[in-house]
């Protein structure tokens, strides 16, 4: 890498080298183009909002970062190498943990035991071991177990700990699957629209964590999100698709100036 | 454990009782506290070594004797070693309630000249750096979680376990100094000063000496023989001196362990883990729970709910007597023991109560209903009255001597007179020092002779000697044909229905009484969904016409029952509207401790209290509320006003004796 001296953001963190870069990406399915020639970058320690109108292709992208979609052509570059073909655990055993635009929690399990299903890629112990709890499965979930807990208490999260999660308001679902997220303790988290049907306090809420997430265990974090406020509050730099390409790229304050962009959000005539 | 209690003569400060702590039960658990889903807990001798740490790191970072360290947050081992640490460096904590608002504890912070403060989280030290311009003689913060102050300046801000290691690095250069300025500590010097919260005017700082803290602590134990081995939930704010009293004063008396709840959400889940043996609460908390229980039962199948109101008729037919040591049937004795198999122990468990000993409820008054539910289920609560100028205790309830309508008997050392006027005065070795910088106050309150005024007007019950507290004195008028008004009597009336939070009367110098009222959110909210009653926010449930006549009923049943009352007659309710808003210690219509500000109420909804007295029907509001955040908004809302039955009396020209 040639540019991995990183910058600083506005409010003065220091942003590191490139973590990922998407090289000419491009997704079909048949005759559909759902993502065309896209190229950019993650870069350690920031958060990447990708934007744009409905059908844009940004819930595409994310699928292709997380190895749910290979790219028809192009490259994905993880940590200083191009990365292979890959089916999604693999990725996530790379550190790469996501949340869904809809809820995929396992809703008749308590919360407890949904974030413990992030540590599953910490987990190494075979399942004879497990069914028994001896020897190095039962050191290995007491050790999950308090990372776990710490998650908990991070998204303040202790009073439905053991909750069934069917249970829960829309609002602490998301909460929930952030939390299972970061329980793996990803180098990137990719959130999937984390604010989408919340209400003014829950985004409030939400945004708080996410800037919280970032600034103590400084994870790189990339996320789609349809509130253009959340969005320019939250994100260090933007990337805005349309149609399936890239219309812009940069910091807020760039990309919500940009022809291009007000055109894609307002509407013009193709 | 009662040696424990015997050789602690001469133990003159909270240090002290924590040294004696250390060498008789060093090994037992001091405190506990659930952090990552489990219970650590600290014994004696660590806390010691905890709390000499934070002394040595406050001596390294340049406490003086006499300076004044602010504590803030919820309730937490580590504040309650900040409190101690304080003492044993000579200085004096001042603990803030954590819910305050920036404006408010800029106060209390002036006010002190606080050098030092110590706080839970980011959230106060925000507001610690939002008001600190005005703080001439605040130096260093010091804060417990690190979360999201990492690009904080740390000129000024010190992490807290960063202040303790710093304070264990150079034991061998202070340790010296905290010897001497432990050992120098003697029964007068300040324990700790709380900030009353005031239900008028300026909150007032309360400075209390080591002797009415440990006195009071020896005493109250005694009375209700507490000893080392009770358990008790710390979740009430650690600025009210209740708090103090037991989890500081009683808890290092006697050696038991204070455990601090994981949140203030998991509360109820933590006091079941927990099981106290020793409970406190407003009887607020007991309201709460009662009506959860009977929200969840009303959910139970009908074979349940049948079961469990045939024993809960028996527990109030005979449990209270069992409790208080009367005599009972043998049928009735057995039949109460299935009903303990049956309903009372697992509801009891539920609650968290399966081995409460001594419970208290004081503060407000509690509903005879509520009191009676709780006593029927073998739980012994009593009441108890005091204050923060007494270090909390006047009079308490003896076991076997419990009932809702009185406080009880003079606490051991209290001496108690009625004035004239019917004021309550008291001495006690608890009474307060003085008003911290406020002279003239503190000769307005306590006389030469020691005796201190309590505001509240009462009597002796001649039979029973027990005192009945009537209201406080101020707020007991007349009306304008001369009977005597005594709102808070009609108030507690009314709220004794779960329906309604809370009520204001007014009528002092009136013609008639008429009532503002505020509904309950959880219980009329689950009465609205069982009725189909569709509603979007609070403002919409509280205008409902059917809510409406439901409060209609319970404001006629409380006039039937106040017009039995000769002297109180008066004091129906004609008129009520019900408050589209919660009334709030945000907007300064109530207090931290939740205590309605009758005086600022009647002003800022002069409007209302017109309307209530010119015969319309309805009337058009504006109020500005000010949201978590410190944003401030406004609401709208036509409220409309109703006409109760009230009982005819003969006019009565009795004086208000």
């Amino acid at each position: 890498m040639k540019d991995s001296d990183g910058y600083v953001t506005a409010d003065g963190r220091q942003i590191g080298g490139v973590l990922m870069e998407m090289k000419n990406i491009t997704l079909r399915f048949g005759g559909v183009v759902a993502i065309h020639d896209i190229s950019f970058d993650i870069r350690e320690g920031e958060i990447r909002a990708i934007i744009g109108p409905n059908g844009a292709g940004k819930s595409s992208m994310l699928n292709v970062i997380s190895g749910f979609y290979t790219p028809s052509e192009g490259e994905v570059w993880y940590k200083g190498s191009k990365r292979p073909p890959m089916r999604p655990y693999e990725v996530a055993r790379l550190g790469v943990a996501r949340t869904f635009q809809n809820i995929a929690l396992f809703e008749g399990m308590s919360v407890l035991d949904n974030v413990m299903t992030g540590r599953l890629t910490h987990m190494k112990a075979g399942i004879g071991a497990q069914a028994l709890w001896w020897g190095r499965a039962r050191d290995e979930e007491i050790a999950n177990r308090r990372k776990v807990e710490e998650v908990i208490d991070f998204l303040e999260i202790q009073h439905i700990r053991k909750t069934p999660v069917g249970n829960l308001p829309y609002g602490l679902k998301k909460r929930v699957e952030l939390a299972r997220a970061l329980a793996a303790e990803p180098s990137i988290l990719l959130l999937d629209e984390p604010m989408a049907g919340m209400n003014v306090e829950e985004k409030e809420d939400m945004s708080r964590f996410i800037l919280d997430v970032n600034d103590e265990f400084g994870t790189t974090i990339a996320l789609i999100e349809h509130d253009m406020g959340v969005v320019m509050d939250l994100s260090d730099r933007v990337v805005v698709m349309d149609y399936g390409k890239k219309i812009g790229d940069g910091t807020p304050d760039e990309v919500i100036n940009n022809q291009d962009v007000i055109d894609a959000y307002l509407g013009v005539a193709h | 454990m009662a040696e424990l209690s015997q050789g602690a003569e001469g133990l003159c400060s909270v240090p002290a009782l924590l040294t004696r702590n250390m060498t008789r039960c060093g090994d037992k658990p001091a405190y506990r506290e659930k952090e990552y889903g489990i219970w650590q807990s600290w014994t004696w001798a660590e806390t010691a070594q905890e709390i000499e740490a934070l002394a040595l790191g406050l001596l390294n970072l340049g406490v003086n004797e006499g300076d004044f360290i602010a504590i803030i947050g919820r309730n937490r081992p580590y504040l309650y070693w900040s409190m101690v640490a304080a003492q044993s460096v000579g200085a004096v904590p001042v603990p803030l309630y954590q819910d305050a608002v920036a404006e408010e504890m800029q106060y209390v912070l002036a006010h002190c000249g606080a050098r030092f403060v110590i706080v839970a989280d980011q959230e106060q030290v925000d507001k610690v750096i939002e008001v600190q311009e005005d703080l001439h003689q605040f130096e260093h913060m010091i804060y417990l979680d690190p979360r999201g102050l990492r690009k904080y300046d740390h000129a000024h801000l010190h992490q807290f376990s960063k202040v303790q290691e710093q304070g264990r690095a150079a034991r061998e250069e202070f340790i010296k100094e905290l010897d001497r300025r432990r050992d120098k500590l003697t029964y007068d010097d300040t324990c700790v000063m709380l900030y009353t919260s005031g239900t008028t005017g300026k909150p007032k700082g309360v400075v209390l000496s080591n002797r009415n803290i440990i006195e009071t602590a020896k005493n109250s134990s005694e009375f209700d023989h507490l000893r080392a081995g009770d358990e008790v939930l710390a979740y009430l704010p650690m600025a009210w001196v209740g708090d103090f009293i037991f989890s500081i004063g009683q808890a290092y008396w006697t050696g038991f362990c204070v455990n601090c709840p994981e949140s203030p959400e998991t509360m109820m889940t933590d006091l079941r883990e927990i099981a106290p043996s020793y409970y406190f609460a407003p009887p607020r908390v007991f309201e709460t729970q009662l009506t959860q229980i009977m929200i969840r039962m009303e959910d139970a199948s009908a074979p349940k709910r049948r079961i469990f109101r045939h024993f809960m008729d028996h527990a109030s037919k005979v449990g209270p007597k069992i409790l208080d040591g009367e005599s009972v049937g043998l049928f009735d004795r057995l039949w109460y023991a299935v009903g303990e198999f049956m309903v009372y122990g697992p509801l009891k468990d539920t609650l968290g109560f399966s081995r409460v000993r001594v419970g208290y409820t004081a503060g407000e008054a509690i509903g005879p209903e509520i009191f009676d539910f709780y006593r029927s289920l073998g739980i012994n609560l009593k009441q108890l009255y005091g204050q923060t100028e007494a270090s909390v205790f006047i009079t308490q309830q003896p076991d076997g001597e419990v009932r809702s309508d009185t406080v009880g008997v003079p606490s051991p050392g209290v001496e108690i007179r009625i004035a004239e006027n019917g004021e309550v005065f008291y001495r006690s070795p608890g009474t307060f020092v003085e008003y911290y910088k406020n002279a003239e106050s503190t000769a307005d309150t306590k006389d030469p002779e020691g005796w201190v005024a309590t505001g509240d007007a009462g009597f002796f019950e001649p039979d029973t000697g027990h005192l009945r507290i009537i209201d406080r004195a101020k707020d007991v008028g007349k009306m304008a044909d001369g009977a005597l008004f005594a709102p808070k009597y009609v108030e507690n009336k009314l709220k004794f229905y779960p329906n309604i939070l809370e009520a204001v009367v007014f009528g002092a110098g009136r013609d008639r009484c008429c009532a503002f009222i505020n509904i309950d959110l959880s219980a009329v909210g689950n009465w609205a969904e069982r009725n189909n009653i569709a509603y979007a926010s609070y403002q919409e449930l509280a205008g409902h016409p059917k809510v409406l006549e439901m409060i209609q009923s319970h404001v006629e049943e409380t006039n039937e029952s106040v017009a039995q009352d000769e002297m109180l007659s008066g004091c129906q309710v004609h008129r009520f509207l019900v408050l589209h808003k919660e009334l709030d210690p945000d907007d300064g219509e109530l207090t931290r401790t939740r205590k309605v500000r009758r005086k600022l109420i009647g002003e800022k909804f002069a409007d209302l209290v017109d309307a209530l007295y010119d015969g319309s029907d309805s009337i058009y509001t504006e109020t500005e509320v000010t949201y978590e955040d410190g944003r401030k908004g406004k609401i709208k809302a036509t409220l409309e006003i109703r006409d109760a039955k009230v009982v005819p009396v003969a006019p009565q020209a009795v004086a208000a004796e």
